[in-house]
């Protein structure tokens, strides 16, 4: 395993960007695909939230217009942007300097991960070229994903693409944190971000390839006339909603769980303190949520026709689900105890994560629950719930953790001000739009739809939401605009800007060097990412 | 801490949650104070809303509180919490556990009193067949009479719907029942409702079928009972006068 150091040249080179298997650069790349899918992917949220401000047509008169764009939006923010932000571009970034390695285990193999991800971008992105763009929303339930005119193989390669990259990820980074830590670092010193992301790598190797031989049978059934799903020849559509599922819903904690680490590497340096129990953090709460993640999907499909015993057993399991989590939220608010906060622009992020990811969580319980989960099923309160628990909590930690690591990345500190301005206008838009919104499934206003002339009474809170919407979308500009204003215009960042204990911080400069380190790393018997108080 | 004090820590917790939800659980299924589905849906709803909201405040209290007690007060200063103790690092584990537990399995056994109401369908029900297709409703009454996202029902008697579809997976879903369920190709599915009052309500569905998913909707008009039977009189296919097994009253 032994790693060759690049030399970067002074300049700008494409050649040298393509063929890099740097992991700084590779995570660059990353960040690049991800923030791509996001904007891209949140241009159809203002293209949808503008159609929906009257019940008939808007700003199209073609339905299908906007189920790509809806679409389009699930697709790219989960399997585009989410996941490989945290698992691409985090996961680069942070893992070898933050356990003191030159680099990844397998670098090359690194490599081929991002440019499948690149593929998968390029693959998703061709749905605004192609006459026959999918209209299947990111579920792409059969039979309507085998009937419809869409082209369903560009969904099905786009999730293999992507897929594909998650694996080597996962290979590459649980092999790199096993075996790659420097002396010293032992399993009781390790960052929780590098544990939840070990977590979010293990599930991702159990449950990926589910969702890889899902939706290949559904283009097998679509293009070559097997029969998996369909129910005239023998074959089911639950079958489909079943794998789906068995996947998609473990796939919300290979999210949840690298962001909810990125918050705690946030909040231990702007606290200065240590994490409120660790054990109790890593083995209950990470690892907990990983036990409990395979056995939760029957909460998706309550209404669908499944046995009345696993709806009954998956009623108190998905229940159980709250008490992981709420150890995780119970360490980053004790880890505030006794510490000295400093509220710079990643801690705001952070702050707003408590109380969106308390709203998030909280809200549910409801669809843990079957027989209120019959009500709101399908309605905009799942909607507006995952927005909460998954969207805009995990968003806070991708672009908190941004702004934290931004110093180190680019070598260049960002603009407190505009920071700060970014984060107050979308913690306000968020709010805006996502708490009417779940009083708007409540009522029960139906999900995916283009129109509602059946419910004409909707209309005021349709209008208010979109108009908090488009201050969501203010704020990320903001954001964009803080972060190339640093690049052009910041002042020059010094080794540790945030006073951090993290390796990372500690012992290279900003930006590091090739290789990470100029001598290797080697840390004390009293050393600790988060020892601020011996 | 040795096994046996894990076991008897255990022990200690768990035998109370045991008995309060069973205790809880007993009490509710002797005396439910709804009638209908949808009224017992209300009622959980609220008592699950009051729930959320006490854990959500206490918890945003707390947050707030540490926020702004310890604010940094000079630049150098660092956080003071020192390790947990051994005792303390596993009482912060468990007794969250054994909090959220006891939430988590009162909640899951109440909402199996509501889910045996919304699955059991009453004996006298007056029973219709919808079929979903892309994209509307078809509804096939006992009598013989069809109709097209239109479906009457009279009032004040339990109605079963069984759920069908031609194409794709559809949903019938009644938001002022509270009731929903998938029509699944291949496989008959139902549910059922009480209405008390006449009056007229709508049906859609909430699972994506393409282009005119949105437009998927009927009329769900609830008739007092004369009125109906007058409805079916005039609508029935001709020849055919007696009406089947469950059908209008």
């Amino acid at each position: 395993m032994s790693v060759r150091a690049e030399t970067y040249t002074s300049g700008f080179s494409l050649k040298e960007w393509i063929f890099t298997t740097d992991h700084k650069r590779i995570a660059v790349l990353y960040m690049i695909g991800s923030f791509a899918a996001f904007f891209v992917a949140g241009l159809m949220a203002m293209l949808m939230r503008t159609e929906l401000l009257t019940p008939g047509g808007t700003i199209t008169n073609n339905p299908t217009n906007y189920n790509v764009w809806l679409y389009f939006h699930g697709a790219a923010m989960i399997l585009g942007y989410q996941i490989p932000a945290l698992t691409g571009y985090f996961a680069n970034y942070y893992v070898p300097l933050m356990i003191g390695a030159k680099d990844v285990a397998f670098p090359r193999l690194n490599a081929l991960s991002v440019w499948l991800f690149w593929m998968g971008i390029v693959l998703a992105l061709l749905t605004f070229v192609i006459p026959d763009p999918p209209d299947i929303m990111w579920t792409g339930y059969p039979p309507y994903s085998i009937k419809t005119p869409g082209n369903t193989a560009f969904y099905t390669f786009t999730v293999l693409l992507i897929g594909f990259s998650s694996i080597a990820g996962g290979v590459n980074f649980l092999t790199t944190i096993i075996r790659m830590r420097a002396p010293g670092i032992t399993w009781g010193k390790l960052n929780i971000f590098i544990w939840a992301l070990m977590a979010a790598f293990v599930i991702q190797l159990i449950f990926v390839p589910i969702l890889g031989t899902a939706v290949t049978m559904l283009s097998l059934d679509k293009y070559l006339g097997t029969n998996y799903f369909n129910a005239a020849m023998g074959g089911s559509p639950l079958i489909y909603e079943n794998l789906f599922w068995f996947y998609s819903h473990p796939a919300v904690y290979v999210i949840l769980l690298p962001a909810v680490g990125v918050l705690y590497e946030i909040v231990a340096t702007f606290t200065r303190n240590r994490v409120f129990n660790y054990n109790g953090v890593v083995y209950g709460g990470i690892w907990g949520t990983v036990a409990l993640s395979g056995v939760v999907w029957i909460h998706h499909i309550f209404v669908s026709g499944m046995p009345q015993w696993i709806i009954i057993i998956e009623v108190f399991t998905t229940l159980a689900i709250s008490v992981p989590v709420g150890i995780l939220l119970i360490g980053l608010v004790g880890t505030l105890w006794k510490g000295s906060i400093d509220f710079k622009t990643p801690m705001l992020y952070a702050t707003g994560f408590l109380f969106l990811f308390l709203i998030g969580g909280l809200t549910g319980i409801p669809n843990a629950m079957s027989s209120i989960y019959i009500h709101i099923h399908g309605t905009q309160w799942i909607v507006a719930h995952f927005h909460y628990v998954m969207a805009v909590s995990v968003t806070t930690a991708i672009i908190g953790g941004t702004y934290y690591m931004w110093p180190k990345l680019t070598g260049k500190m960002y603009s407190e001000t505009l920071g700060k301005l970014g984060f107050a206008l979308f913690f306000t838009g968020v709010n805006l739009t996502f708490l009417p919104w779940l009083y708007l499934g409540y009522l029960g206003m139906p999900r995916r739809y283009y129109g509602y002339s059946q419910f004409p009474q909707f209309q005021p809170i349709q209008q208010f939401i979109t108009f908090g919407s488009y201050i969501i979308f203010l704020g990320a500009l903001v954001i964009l605009i803080s972060l190339i204003h640093s690049l052009i215009k910041g002042e020059k960042a010094p080794q540790n800007p945030w006073g951090s204990k993290s390796l990372e911080w500690t012992h290279t400069q900003s930006p590091p060097p090739p290789g990470n380190f100029t001598q290797p790393v080697k840390v004390d018997e009293d050393w600790d990412p988060y020892g601020y108080n011996k | 801490m040795g096994k046996r004090s894990v076991k008897r820590l255990v022990g200690l917790f768990s035998t109370p949650i045991i008995f309060l939800s069973s205790l809880v659980y007993a009490a509710k299924m002797a005396g439910p104070e709804y009638t209908t589905p949808s009224e017992g849906w209300d009622e959980l709803w609220r008592e699950l809303m009051i729930d959320i909201v006490v854990i959500g405040v206490i918890f945003a209290i707390v947050t707030t509180y540490l926020l702004i007690k310890y604010r940094r007060k000079s630049p150098n200063e660092t956080g003071s919490a020192t390790k947990l103790k051994p005792i303390a690092a596993f009482g912060w584990v468990l007794i969250p556990v054994f909090i959220f537990m006891a939430d988590d399995i009162y909640l899951g056994l109440e909402n199996l009193i509501h889910w045996r109401d919304f699955r059991n369908v009453p004996q006298n029900a007056y029973t219709v067949e919808a079929t979903g297709r892309m994209w509307g409703y078809e509804i096939k009454y006992p009598e013989g009479i069809t109709t097209q996202n239109e479906m009457r029902v009279p009032v004040g008697r339990p109605i079963q719907v069984t759920l069908q579809s031609s194409d794709v997976i559809h949903t019938m879903f009644i938001p002022d029942y509270r009731v929903k369920w998938d029509m699944l190709p291949g496989t008959v599915h139902y549910l059922w409702f009480y209405p008390k009052e006449a009056g007229e309500h709508v049906f859609t569905c909430t699972e994506f079928c393409g282009v005119l998913h949105s437009g998927m909707y009927g009329k769900l008009i609830v008739m007092p009972v004369d009125a109906f039977n007058k409805w079916v009189d005039e609508n029935k296919p001709k020849g055919e006068n007696k009406p089947k097994e469950g059908g209008a009253v």
